[in-house]
Order: structure tokens, then C-alpha cells, then sequence
């Protein structure tokens, strides 16, 4: 799993694929249809949506450019489990860093403690 | 037990098109105080790393062109080592390294943003040099997340609490 969710960062990182990816979030189209505002041959736009096939990203139902591509929207919530984890790990950290805080806070008064005095 | 005052959650963005990993954070503490607990070890020894890891300062000079080691205690013994590069009232930027994975070396820089009543947002920013490295340290996270549980966390809030 976790390699398929590195798959899926490769992926979006480039700005031709996130675009592709932002349009198909609005709905099914075509590999020509998905090609046309891009300054770009049909040929490499083929390619963008390979690498975010093999991510598993998006999917197409058959061959050819007038085969509708599928955007997996359920790839997007793997990456976001993913990353609230790690969320979850810092926000644990910062709590134990809150009563760090609090304690510093109660100090009499805010000059170094003379801990070994 | 007196009541904790509870800081909005940390948030966290993975940018697709950098490996950087941002988490914000609010805090009940002013600039000082949390720069203070990000540069006195010990109180750093005692916010970082998973909850039940005791961390062992190896080598602490928090200071522009000093250097760390530390090691975490947690289920065995995970090594940390990186350099600062600028350590100042407002910002601290380090690099940072788990010796696990020498080459994977990141670029730390945190801020403190005064948000005035004795509050301050602290912004975390880890340049991570490869998405494979980026990627590596957000799976430690969810090893993390889930080994621990809340009931634990809650506890040790409470007791600092006290």
C-alpha cells in the first residue's frame, strides 16, 4: 500500500497531471477531450495518464482517445488516512509540548530556575 | 486537575510538488517560551518523539552553527543527528537526519509567530531532499499513529498539567 500511495505522490507531481487530475474530479471526458487545452501532442498527454494509471489514480474502461478516463477518487483517501496519521504523531508531540508550556508558564517568573540552587 | 486550555489541532500539508511536509500549530505560550522549549534540552527531552519514548541528548550546541545527537528510546534506539544553521528568537533552521537513513537529510525551519495574548503559531516546514524521503517520514507517522493511543496521550497531558 505504502508504495502505491508513493506512486500516487510521483504522480501529482506535475502540474499537467494535477490539472488533468482537477478536470476529471468534475467528471468522466475522453483522452482527446482531456488533451485539448494542452499545448501538448495527444501522444504525451498518453503518457501523463499512463503514470497516473499505473498509480491507480485514474482508469480507462478501453483503448483509444475516445474512451472515457475515470478519475479513482478513493486513492485521494488512502493519501489522506496517510498523512493525518503523521498529523496525529505531531499533534501528540505538541501536547507534550503544552504542558511543557503550561509548567514553564507557572514559574514565578520567567528568569532562568535555579534548579540546582 | 486543573483545566487545560485546548489549542486548535496541528494541520498539515504534504505539497505534491515539492517533498515538503508544513504543520502549523497554536500554542498557549509566547515566542519566547517556545523557543526556549525547542533550545534548552531539558525541557527539549521532554516534548519530543512519540509519546513513552525517553529521548538521551547525545550532543546539544543550539546555537548558529552548533550541532545535535539524540537518541530515542522507544521500542529500540532510533538516532537523530543534524546541524543549526540559525538560531534566533523568531526562527530556528536546522537540518535533520535519521541515521537510519543517512542520506536522507532535510531542511527544518521553524517559526514562531507572535499571535499576541500569550499565544503564538508555530510554523514547521521539513524540506525533505527526495518524495521518496518525504514519503519515508510520513509512514513513520502512521506506524506512530497507530501503535499509540489517545487514552495514553491523555494521560500524559494531564500529568504535566498537574
Amino acid at each position: 500500500m505504502s508504495d502505491r500511495l508513493s506512486r500516487v505522490f510521483a504522480a501529482l507531481a506535475d502540474p499537467i497531471r494535477r490539472d488533468m487530475v482537477a478536470r476529471l474530479a468534475v467528471g468522466d471526458t475522453t483522452v482527446s477531450r482531456l488533451a485539448a487545452p494542452y499545448d501538448v501532442s495527444v501522444q504525451a498527454v498518453s503518457k501523463h495518464l499512463k503514470v497516473l494509471e499505473q498509480a491507480g489514480v485514474v482508469t480507462r474502461t478501453g483503448p483509444g482517445h475516445r474512451s472515457p478516463v475515470h478519475l479513482e477518487a478513493e486513492v485521494f483517501d488512502l493519501m489522506t488516512a496517510w498523512i493525518e496519521r503523521y498529523r496525529r504523531a505531531a499533534e501528540e508531540r505538541y501536547r507534550r509540548l503544552d504542558a511543557v508550556l503550561a509548567e514553564m508558564n507557572d514559574e514565578p517568573d520567567s528568569t532562568n530556575e535555579e534548579k540546582k540552587a | 486537575m486543573s483545566q487545560q486550555i485546548v489549542s486548535p489541532e496541528a494541520t498539515i500539508e504534504a505539497d505534491p510538488t515539492v517533498p515538503i511536509i508544513h504543520i502549523r500549530r497554536e500554542f498557549a505560550a509566547t515566542p519566547q517560551q517556545l523557543f526556549r522549549a525547542h533550545t534548552d534540552p531539558d525541557l527539549f527531552v521532554r516534548w519530543i518523539g512519540p509519546n513513552g519514548t525517553t529521548t538521551r541528548l547525545e550532543h546539544w550546541d543550539a546555537r548558529d552553527g552548533g550541532s545535535f545527537r539524540y537518541v530515542s528510546v522507544l521500542e529500540g534506539e532510533f538516532a537523530f543527528r543534524g546541524c543549526f544553521h540559525t538560531v534566533r528568537p523568531d526562527r530556528i533552521v536546522q537540518t535533520f537526519t535519521w541515521e537510519g537513513m543517512p542520506d536522507e537529510v532535510s531542511l527544518e525551519t521553524l517559526r514562531f509567530e507572535d499571535l499576541g495574548n500569550g499565544r503564538t503559531l508555530l510554523h514547521a516546514t521539513s524540506l525533505c531532499d527526495s518524495f521518496e524521503g518525504r514519503d519515508a517520514w510520513l509512514r513513520s507517522g502512521m506506524e506512530v499513529g497507530v501503535n499509540d493511543g489517545y487514552a495514553k496521550l491523555d494521560k500524559l497531558v494531564a500529568d504535566g498539567a498537574v
